[in-house]
């Protein structure tokens, strides 16, 4: 509910939850860190000083040659995307950019971006008649010029919208991977698979580099419904650029840090130093919403009795002057015992994120098996994976799961691969493989 | 080099910008070296550490200054940072574990106000499998845990001696948790002393105590002490202590203020305690789920001198002996223990060798909590022979000194007249004894020397 009250930055709270007991000499302090951010205002986006268009995005449609087969799907692309337009609030910049084997211009083609309003939303779908089929694909190059068009407007908020149905084949991989290392940090991106002729780690790379979600649209005709609801989170984004920090002491050494619910997201390497043991990982922009992240450090060894710090968590905004805002934090400890009651109990957010990532881990790697044709290693790991999406209660992967294998016994993970499956199950199965659930409560 | 004041970290001095010693970029306001540690406040060209013999130099002290250390502490400890902040020449980093203050030789325990007489007496001396010292403070027993140490005084850490202090309370450069107020308390009044103290193996001090004195309607005074274990297992166990010794004290006090028998204010107190640990269940946020979550808990042992008789009430383990001066007549366990091990003894199901040597010796049945099946406590009055001390304790202590046998060896004999060394005594005997347990202690004087009450009579 919006507050009159509120500032348009939302409110940001940090919780933690871990077992900060270990035995003498335990080294290793797991701990899940839920950020939630609530209360922002409704405007859309966090004004800068004098700039009241706080928020920009680009919608990317692939049309490439492909798109016309069938010819619904080119149609279909062009509804959806005057269902995203209309969703656009007044007062957001927008383009729409056309991708072949190059990226053009659709919408509204001046090198900028367009703010919306009534009739600048008309004039957008006026110029979406005018998209034909036909060409390659070279997504770097729609990557890149959406990142000029937001990079022209002064926006808080950039975001991406990209729809493809093909492979990206008309440019080198080194290309495309080099346009996401371009455009990482300037702006988010949700990707779009239609079809199946797509190819599910390049869009779910590009995804993660922008720190956007991935999903495959197999029938055109859902298009419309799910290009609305990605502009609706996209305009209910507030805050941009936030980024997770942690600190370790001297002699702490940080194992890893993943982005665990909604989705698994590896974000260890994506550590940017922000100071002396500090360093900054990013986590996009930030609407109503809560997200998990596993923070995993390696403390020296102590002696039973000695508690410290082993981690503090905060949520950090950067500042126009360079500086940052901490927005909130909490702390990670370490305490030694010789009570093994309280040192080998296991935190069940631990536990149960931990599951989480090995369920998306099991998926990937047995659908991977199950391409090269090692069927044995498929079978063991897709009935892991059953085994832990039901012990879990990911319901909605374990259906997944279930049209790629014939369940036996989920509870032991006993499972038949599927004689025969369908494209579009085993390719959502790959793409939704990193949605987690949340600890049941 | 000049002594610092200890206003040095405040003072307008222009920060380097680079650490002078290894070039390492720092922001304004770094204190220390994030890479090397060292001091940015210091001036441009500072001697080796080892040569800096003032002691307000947070970091100059040296062992073998142990000695001018400890004269020139013992009067002006309380306005400093912790005394235990000194470190050893030796690099933290070079051997990554926490580097342990030493020992301060040669004060006696009238002239410390800190009282560490216990740890001073440690044979392990640095080496041995201590904590680092604690910032004593004697206030009352009844302080919220876990006061950080005030940064206006620009405390540095006890373990690495590189980092400042957060408002946390842990270390900015190892991480290390930093001594609470809670984790070594004293305090003496008149007819009484009482001394608790983390322990060796705890994190926390989950022991609390609480002494008082009140005048009975008749001009008399009666002396009360109060000792309450905290349930590790619980949540909150700390604050559950705290809570019941504070609340049972005032209790305790009030109703013999008021006339009532000292039985019957004994059992109101222990009552009273009970519905305050009770009511810290009901204040819980949600904050851990629901999952392996237990209410404050924790036990109580009070014992109370009123004229010719003194009265004691428990609930739990926590214990009463009672040390007679003429060490000829016997000495005596005052309380029985609502324990796993007194049930099989008192049933005749095990000897007490055996029960107490059981895993779930120390499985209490009784306690003070919302969880608690009863409030079921005991209340004993004893009319002593001759003077000795009522010694009130938790197993911190009677672990290491279990029959009244062993704990009557361990009282010193001049108990009587100085109650708070023989509480600190005490707290020695179970450090030495491995201190695996939070240990407090109260010394209550028998008959009290306090104005106004009588001797007994013969």
């Amino acid at each position: 509910m919006p507050s009159l009250s509120k500032s348009n930055v939302p409110q940001f709270s940090v919780d933690v939850y871990q077992n900060e007991y270990l035995p003498e000499g335990g080294r290793e302090v797991n701990a899940i860190v839920t950020v939630t951010s609530t209360g922002g205002g409704t405007s859309g986006g966090r004004p800068l000083p004098g700039n009241p268009a706080a928020a920009g995005v680009v919608i990317m449609v692939d049309c490439s040659g492909s798109m016309e087969y069938p010819p619904t799907k080119m149609r279909n692309a062009r509804e959806a995307t005057a269902v995203a337009i209309d969703a656009l609030r007044d007062g957001v910049s927008f383009a729409v950019v056309a991708g072949t084997h190059q990226a053009r211009e659709v919408y509204p083609a001046n090198g900028g971006l367009a703010v919306a309003d009534p009739a600048t939303r008309a004039q957008a779908k006026q110029a979406l008649r005018k998209l034909t089929a036909s060409g390659g694909t070279a997504i770097g190059t729609w990557l890149r010029l959406a990142d000029r068009l937001l990079s022209a407007s002064d926006v808080a908020i950039r975001h991406g919208i990209l729809l493809t149905d093909g492979r990206n084949e008309h440019e080198k991989p080194e290309d495309l991977q080099s346009a996401l290392d371009a455009c990482s940090g300037r702006f988010t991106c949700d990707a779009r698979g239609v079809g199946t002729d797509w190819e599910v780690k390049e869009l779910t790379g590009i995804a993660s580099a922008l720190l956007g979600s991935v999903d495959i649209v197999a029938d055109p005709a859902g298009l419309a419904a799910d290009f609305q609801a990605m502009m609706e989170n996209a305009m209910g984004k507030e805050v941009a650029d936030v980024a997770l920090r942690v600190w370790a002491p001297q002699n702490v050494e940080i194992a890893f840090v993943k982005q665990v619910a909604p989705t698994v997201e590896d974000l260890t390497a994506r550590r940017t130093e922000a100071g002396p043991r500090v360093g900054d990982y990013p986590t996009g922009s930030w609407g109503d919403e809560s997200r998990d992240y596993h923070v995993c450090v390696k403390v020296p060894p102590a002696v039973v009795g000695q508690e410290m710090l082993a981690a503090r968590v905060s949520l950090v905004l950067p500042e126009p002057d360079g500086t940052s805002q901490v927005l909130t934090q909490a702390l990670v400890r370490a305490v030694w015992t010789d009570d093994m009651a309280a040192s080998t109990r296991i935190s069940p957010q631990v536990a149960h994120y931990t599951g989480q990532a090995e369920l998306a881990q099991a998926i990937q790697q047995g659908l991977e098996a199950r391409k090269s044709g090692d069927l044995d290693s498929a079978t063991a790991k897709l009935g892991r994976a059953v085994q832990l999406a039901s012990a879990s209660g990911n319901e909605d992967t374990a259906k997944l799961l279930a049209k790629v294998v014939d369940v036996v016994d989920a509870a032991n993970g006993t499972v038949r691969l599927k004689p025969k499956v369908a494209d579009a199950d085993e390719m959502t199965l790959e793409t939704r493989s990193t949605k987690t659930v949340r600890v049941k409560k | 080099m000049p002594p610092l004041p200890e206003s040095a970290p405040s003072a307008p001095t222009a920060r380097p910008t680079i650490c002078p010693g290894c070039s390492e970029p720092q922001a304004p306001d770094d204190r220390f070296c994030g890479r090397c540690g060292r001091d940015l406040n210091a001036p441009p060209d500072p001697e080796p550490a080892g040569q800096e013999p003032d002691a307000a130099e947070p970091q100059g002290a040296e062992p073998q200054g142990a000695e001018s250390r400890a004269a020139g502490t013992a009067a002006g400890a309380a306005e400093q940072a912790p005394p235990g902040q000194a470190v050893n020449g030796a690099d933290p980093q070079a051997t990554g574990a926490f580097l342990l203050a030493p020992p301060r030789a040669g004060s006696s325990d009238e002239t410390l106000p800190l009282g560490f007489s216990a740890r001073l007496s440690d044979p392990d001396g640095p080496d041995g499998p201590d904590a680092p010292e604690r910032v004593g403070a004697p206030a009352a027993g009844t302080a919220p845990g876990s006061a950080p140490v005030p940064a206006s005084a620009g405390p540095v850490c006890v373990a690495c001696g590189l980092g400042g202090v957060d408002d946390d309370g842990y270390c900015e450069h190892c991480g290390h948790a930093q001594p609470r107020q809670r984790d070594h308390q004293e305090k003496e009044l008149e007819g009484v002393a009482a001394v608790s103290d983390r322990g060796l193996r705890h994190h926390r001090n989950e022991d609390a105590f609480t002494l008082g004195s009140a005048a009975l309607p008749d001009g008399s005074a009666a002396v009360a002490a109060v000792v309450c274990d905290g349930v590790s297992t619980a949540h909150r166990p700390d604050d559950a202590s705290a809570a019941a010794a504070a609340t049972g004290r005032e209790s305790l006090l009030a109703a013999l203020e008021q006339g009532t028998a000292p039985d019957e204010a004994m059992r109101g107190a222990l009552l009273a305690a009970f519905d305050a640990v009770g009511a810290l269940a009901a204040e819980e946020s949600p904050e851990p789920p629901a999952a392996h979550h237990n209410s404050p808990a924790c036990t109580y042992v009070s014992a109370v001198v009123t004229g010719p008789v003194f009265t004691v009430g428990w609930i739990g383990d926590s214990r009463a002996y009672w040390i007679p001066d003429d060490r000829g007549t016997p000495a005596a366990r005052l309380t029985e223990d609502d324990s796993w091990a007194a049930r099989m003894v008192s049933a005749g199901l095990m000897s007490e060798a055996e029960a107490y040597a059981d895993e779930r010796a120390h499985a209490i049945t009784g306690w003070l909590g919302a969880d608690a099946v009863e409030a079921d406590p005991h209340v004993a009055a004893f009319q002593p022979e001759g003077p000795g001390v009522i010694v009130v304790c938790t197993d911190g202590l009677w672990n290491y000194a279990e029959s009244a046998a062993e704990m009557a060896e361990a009282v010193p004999a001049d108990a009587r007249t100085r109650p708070l060394a023989s509480a600190r005594a005490l707290l020695g005997v179970a450090l030495d004894g491995g201190g695996h347990d939070n240990v407090t202690v109260a010394v209550l004087p028998f008959p009290t020397g306090v104005a106004g009450a009588g001797f007994p009579p013969a």
